[in-house]
């Protein structure tokens, strides 16, 4: 129990960081691939000015540091920012929205599992927080949860953005939520198991996406797919198309409140390349780590070996992180009825002829 | 207390310890940030959002009924699909009799998607 508190509370804190930072890389990396420089200006000055330790921090008024402080002036002006609520609002549904918001996607990395297992003080502590059972279909269950915040923000807010966004929003997420399940039911047929941990180590030798090709490429690239539609990034993101809705179903919040909804959505990401990772990507999983042990038998010291685990999930993970952001700068928003017309008729019939040439060929071969 | 806090527990206390966690950001995010930020409304500001002009009719009125039948549909697919996660659980364990199964249920669900594409339930106008 204590060993679970912990961990929840160090899962908390380096998501809550990753997610400042993984801001700062976006207005970074859209700078440079629109050929311009992003925030590269907010240091740790700041540091400098500090009563008695300031002197210790005299060379931070030198170096900018590429603009890594910017996160937190970022974070400190959102808190300190107005938060207006417009006349006309439902006031209790339009605070409890944003953060209704945080929990589907903060429920979702309770079982995702980071990391192998590790001993410490001669227990045995596993890099998750909870194993469940029934993983997968806990994720998706949860998942689909995250259409309550944005129906009830989009309505609350007496916009008729913020409807309209929140109507689209909603139509939208459960609509891709239909073909992720369908591909990732493959993944559980070939691994025979929901447990996200036992899916991971199925996948020690050879990761999902290689098993049984093409089938398995073609359900990871659906699923990829769905996950960016489902966190509203682009090129799927209608609820929040400036050109023609404003902000979407955020239009009247601000302050502390809009920050939430920023922070959900990022998050949001994360889960999305997290559940790809463990489902199709291997999980922790390291490649070619038996042929390297071989060489160095220290890769094989469980702390090593975790450590090198960690990395290896992390990297994947902000390998989508980069990749969504790559589509943002590339590619230009669909048009509604393109957006419902793809998954319907398209992603929908052909995730599930997928499914159906895994399961005959898995049987007949 | 001592000994819940050093004892194994349910895999289940793993989620609530999430939620309660997720409560906290949100609501801490809020309630603390409400100590330092101003508060200056006028009625300017209070009003909806509208490209700056005075909001015109009434904000939830009356919307496209695509939305209902998006709903609905994802409702009855979804909850089919639920239905195949057992059986995926247990695909490798069984024989041909238990893919004929499936595959007779997915030509059923099959059936229900085409009729709803000819009634042009998938059609977005």
């Amino acid at each position: 129990m204590l060993i679970l508190f912990l961990k929840t509370a160090l899962l908390f804190g380096v998501l809550l960081t990753a997610i400042a930072y993984v801001v700062w890389v976006e207005r970074r990396v859209l700078g440079v691939m629109q050929a311009r420089l992003g925030p590269n200006r907010v240091g740790f000055g700041i540091l400098a000015t500090l009563p008695v330790v300031g002197r210790l921090f005299r060379f931070t008024k030198e170096t900018r540091l590429f603009g890594l402080g910017q996160p937190i002036a970022d974070g400190l002006k959102l808190f300190t920012k107005e938060g207006i609520e417009p006349a006309g609002v439902d006031p209790w549904t339009y605070r409890l929205a944003p953060i209704l918001g945080l929990l589907p996607v903060f429920l979702g990395f309770a079982v995702v599992p980071i990391g192998p297992d590790v001993p410490v003080l001669g227990r045995i502590v596993t890099t998750q927080i909870a194993d469940l059972p029934v993983g997968v279909i806990y994720l998706l269950a949860v998942g689909s949860l995250g259409s309550y915040s944005v129906v009830l923000a989009g309505w609350s807010s007496n916009s008729k953005f913020s409807f309209l966004g929140g109507l689209r929003a909603a139509a939208q997420m459960i609509s891709y939520e239909l073909p992720m399940g369908i591909a990732i039911l493959t993944v559980v047929m070939l691994t025979g198991t929901l447990s996200l941990r036992e899916i991971v180590a199925a996948q020690g030798d050879i990761w999902n996406l290689f098993r049984f090709p093409p089938f398995l490429i073609l359900a990871f690239v659906i699923s990829t797919i769905c996950a960016v539609a489902e966190a509203n990034r682009a090129p799927f993101d209608l609820p929040e198309a400036e050109s023609e809705l404003v902000g979407g179903f955020h239009t009247e919040y601000s302050g502390m409140k809009f920050a939430l909804f920023f922070l959900a959505e990022y998050a949001h990401i994360f889960l999305g390349g997290s559940i790809l990772a463990v489902l199709f990507l291997g999980g922790w999983n390291i490649p070619f780590i038996g042929t390297l042990a071989k060489v160095l038998p220290v890769l094989l010291n469980p702390w090593v070996y975790w450590i090198l685990g960690v990395l290896s999930f992390a990297l994947k993970v902000f390998a989508y992180v980069f990749f969504c952001i790559w589509l943002r700068a590339t590619l230009p928003r669909f048009r509604y009825d393109q957006l419902m017309n793809f998954t319907w008729k398209v992603l929908t019939p052909l995730a599930a002829f997928n499914l159906l040439a895994v399961a005959v060929l898995g049987k007949l071969l | 207390m001592s000994r819940l806090l050093l004892s194994n527990v349910s895999p289940y206390w793993g989620p609530l310890l999430m939620l309660l966690g997720a409560v906290c950001v949100g609501l801490g995010a809020v309630v603390i940030g409400r100590f330092f930020r101003s508060s200056r409304p006028t009625r300017e500001k209070l009003e909806p959002y509208e490209c700056g002009n005075p909001a015109i009719g009434d904000t939830r009125g009356r919307f496209s009924v695509k939305f209902y039948s998006v709903a609905m549909l994802f409702l009855l697919f979804d909850a089919e699909a639920l239905f195949l996660w057992p059986w995926a659980a247990q695909y490798h364990a069984e024989g041909l009799f238990f893919l004929f199964e499936a595959l007779l249920f997915i030509v059923i669900v099959g059936i229900g998607y085409l009729y709803a594409w000819r009634k042009g339930a998938f059609e977005w106008r």
